[in-house]
């Protein structure tokens, strides 16, 4: 077994954990070296010189996957940028994310994308990369994805809108087909949504809010299911946020449809009542919305209509929270409250299995993405999702289920602050996270 | 006069209790004294900084505002927001941070988006907000007036004083109102003063033009306009908002005041006695039509002249209550040592 790509060379010893394996959970201690885990056991050899991480009371499993991150880098690097979204990502656990493609300028062109593959390779977290489906991501002509898809983007999408047009739509999916990628949208049509900036409900009644109908995207939901039965292309929904969305995608996985879905932990923990002060830092797109989503939200991730968890990381600067809400960009940060919102509303809230825990933050995502070890990794990307065995690349994270601990914002490693967590109580902290071998976080701070 | 407690800002009229509404209402009564005098200027206020921060124009409310300030002989500074050099996009809070740091007591803001007011009630140190009508959401004093104007009008068909009758005369009264529902900042601050009070409220629109969901309000929705019209006490106006999109909410204008219009015809179904009140600027022919704008029972004229001495009232509880006293007596103290 050959060493990862960039593997660190130092041994580390991880004690004391619930080990996540093909077995399940069991109590063992682990050996990295070279990027690897070399030995897995009760109780292992210390090598001379490792690093000792203490594991105790905590999990220890694949660290986490973000199909859906908005690093911001280029074009917006005031909010964020590949290195401090990537820090961020490793201290939530993250050895992997996928950035979001819609920068300044898009990464709709190889040049835009490597740059930014380019960028990320030494980061704490691994960089894979979405591509635009069309140029500057206006629904309009199909961006080169075969170009794209050469530099291992296996993910195409024009997140922060969907494709409205459904003929572009349909031509997309077949195109996607053909290069054995993957159609990823944001499900909304904007004719529907006629510029609601939340849920229309009883709250956008009582604010005098301009809502959207859970309907503008339920109707692209329903659009893309029968054009991806139509076509045969594989079709991943981003931040599903609706019970009909999960219908409409249980009802598809039913009659076979070749689709997977993502849920945001926002939309599994908050409703549209966080919105009565008005605090643009509860915007985001899809809205928060009453809590019958919310359940039915959960509901869908438990039972596997809903593949995986993804954080649509979207930071903002403080300038653009302090507009009125209608005029606020949407968009909250979660990489460093993911896994802690996830553990609590799935398993602590919904009595989920740990298993299932991993599954949706780490094997799922590493799956979709194509970072499992299927997908062609010019620049190097290691394996993901994997459970802990002796051979698995050491993308590992060790999180603490039972931590309380306050979020205060000016102590996140993004730039940005628009948490919609501030000042909350938590519940489960990473405490440490390795990269190919590498102990990148240890006692939840990072060590970059 | 006992001063029931106030809140700190006025961004809703869900911030006053029933007691605050009867408070205002009565405390506007002896303004609207005031202004029967020939001198009209109180002192109450003197010392105190009024700034009227206008987002977006609307100069008869600013000129209430900054008339009723006046009389109570507050300084006005007059910050045309709209129009200088605060373009979209710049942040909310630095705009309100600065004015408040030219040492203002108390802000009266207009914004086009919901919920300004109340984010710039969080971010001023000192300086207390009172919402002059933010998007679709509220435009309390505009509530206020308009029940202390149908207190009066029902109070003078008794011929009584309307002072000093608290909520009794909304007790089981029936308020109709109709119009651009979804988009109306005063529709909202209507139905929360109204009910609040104890009268019954009816919304009558196009489907287009109610919120979608009316789940949490007290309202009933008119089943059929007709029917309503003879059973209201007061018809309250709405203008269709049509620079906030809802000319696309109905086919065209006609079919609009064919259908949810206050056409004379319809006038002729309200009972004896019922009232008329629009907020204004109206648009006759389209909401009301030009007769009944005339008309002696749409008192129209009246909710502006009443705007004063209920704007007064605000800009008097807001600012000269307990917290007034307490700042009175540590002058008194300061100068005795
Ligand atoms: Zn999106």
């Amino acid at each position: 077994m050959n060493a990862p790509f960039g593997a660190f060379e130092h041994p580390v010893v991880v004690a004391g954990g619930q080990v996540l394996t093909e077995r399940g959970l069991e109590r063992l201690d682990l050996v990295v070296h070279q990027g690897i885990v070399v030995e897995l056991g009760a109780s292992v050899d210390h090598p001379a010189g490792a690093t000792v991480l203490d594991a105790s009371g905590a999990l220890v499993g694949p660290s986490f996957v973000d199909l859906h991150t908005h690093l911001r880098e280029p074009g917006r690097e005031q909010a964020e940028t590949i290195e401090t979204g990537t820090r961020a990502a490793a201290l939530g656990g993250y050895g992997a994310v996928v950035a979001m493609p819609n920068t300044e300028p898009t990464m709709d062109t190889a040049a835009v994308v490597h740059m930014v593959l380019e960028r990320g390779r030494n980061a704490p977290c691994e960089v894979a990369a979405a591509g635009a489906i069309t140029v500057g991501r206006l629904g309009a002509q199909l961006a080169p994805m075969a170009e794209l898809a050469a530099l291992g983007v296996e993910l195409f999408t024009d997140d922060g809108t969907g494709v409205q047009d459904g003929g572009v739509a349909r031509r997309a999916m077949d195109y996607c087909r053909g290069l054995g990628v993957t159609y990823a949208e944001h499900c909304e049509d904007l004719a529907i949504a006629h510029g609601g900036c939340v849920h229309e409900g009883a709250w956008s009644a009582l604010l005098g809010l301009p809502g959207q109908p859970a309907a503008a995207e339920e109707a692209m939901v329903a659009r893309d299911l029968l054009l991806a039965a139509t076509t045969g292309a594989r079709l991943h929904l981003l931040h599903l946020s609706t019970a009909g969305s999960v219908e409409l995608v249980r009802q598809a996985k039913a009659r076979g449809v070749a689709v997977t879905a993502e849920v945001a932990p926002h939309h599994l923990s908050l409703t549209d009542a966080s919105l009565k002060g008005y605090d643009p830092c509860f915007k985001v797109n899809p809205p928060l919305r009453p809590a019958e989503h919310l359940e039915a939200l959960l509901d869908g991730l438990n039972d596997g209509t809903i593949d995986a968890v993804a954080t649509d990381h979207a930071p903002h600067t403080p300038e653009l929270k302090d507009l009125p809400f209608d005029q606020a960009p949407p968009g909250m940060l979660g990489l460093e409250t993911a896994a802690s919102i996830t553990y609590e509303q799935l398993v602590a809230g919904r009595g989920a299995t740990i298993e299932r825990f991993f599954e949706v933050m780490a094997t799922q995502p590493a799956k979709i993405a194509r970072l499992d070890g299927t997908g062609a990794r010019p620049f190097g990307h290691s394996v993901h999702g994997q459970r802990v065995a002796v051979g698995t690349t050491a993308n590992l994270v060790v999180f603490d289920p039972e931590v309380r601990w306050t979020l205060e914002v000016d102590q996140l490693a993004s730039k940005a602050t628009n948490s919609p967590f501030s000042g909350a109580r938590l519940v489960g902290k990473v405490r440490h996270c390795l990269l190919r071998g590498e102990p990148v976080v240890t006692d939840a701070r990072s060590t970059r | 006069m006992s001063l029931g407690p106030m809140p700190q800002h006025l961004v809703s009229i869900g911030d006053l209790s029933a007691e605050g509404i009867v408070e205002v209402l009565e405390v506007a009564e002896s303004f609207a004294e005031v202004e029967r005098r020939a001198m009209k200027k109180v002192p109450t206020l003197k010392g105190k900084v009024v700034a009227t921060v206008f987002f977006e124009e609307s100069t008869r409310t600013r000129l209430s505002f900054e008339t009723a300030a006046k009389r109570l002989s507050a300084d006005v500074l007059s910050l045309s927001v709209a129009s200088s050099s605060v373009k979209k996009g710049e942040s909310l809070r630095d705009t309100v941070q600065t004015i408040e740091a030219m040492g203002i007591d108390l802000l009266i803001m207009r914004h086009g988006s919901s919920g300004a007011p109340l984010q710039a009630s969080r971010w001023t140190e000192h300086a207390q907000v009172v919402n002059a009508g933010d998007g679709w959401h509220e435009h309390p004093s505009q509530g206020l007036l308009d029940c202390f104007t149908v207190r009066q009008a029902w109070a003078e068909q008794r011929s009584m004083a309307a002072a000093g009758t608290g909520a009794t005369l909304f007790e089981g009264k029936q308020v109709l109102i109709v119009g651009d529902l979804a988009h109306s900042r005063v529709a909202r601050s209507e139905v929360l003063a109204y009910t609040a009070l104890g009268a019954e409220v009816t919304l009558a629109a196009p489907r287009t033009l109610l919120p979608a969901n009316l789940d949490h309000w007290p309202v009933q929705v008119a089943e059929d306009f007709e029917e309503a019209l003879g059973r209201a006490d007061v018809v309250s106006v709405l203008r269709l908002q049509a620079e906030r999109g809802s000319g696309e909410c109905v086919p065209n204008l006609r079919e609009f005041t064919s259908t949810f219009g206050l056409t004379e015809e319809r006038m002729d179904r309200l009972k004896p006695g019922a009232l008329v009140t629009h907020p204004g600027p109206m648009v006759r022919g389209v909401e009301i039509s030009s007769r009944v704008a005339d008309d002696p029972r749409c008192l129209v004229t009246t909710q502006v002249h009443n705007g004063v001495a209920v704007r007064m009232a605000i800009l008097y509880l807001l600012l000269a209550g307990p917290r007034l006293e307490a700042a009175a007596i540590g002058q008194f103290a300061g100068a005795a040592a």
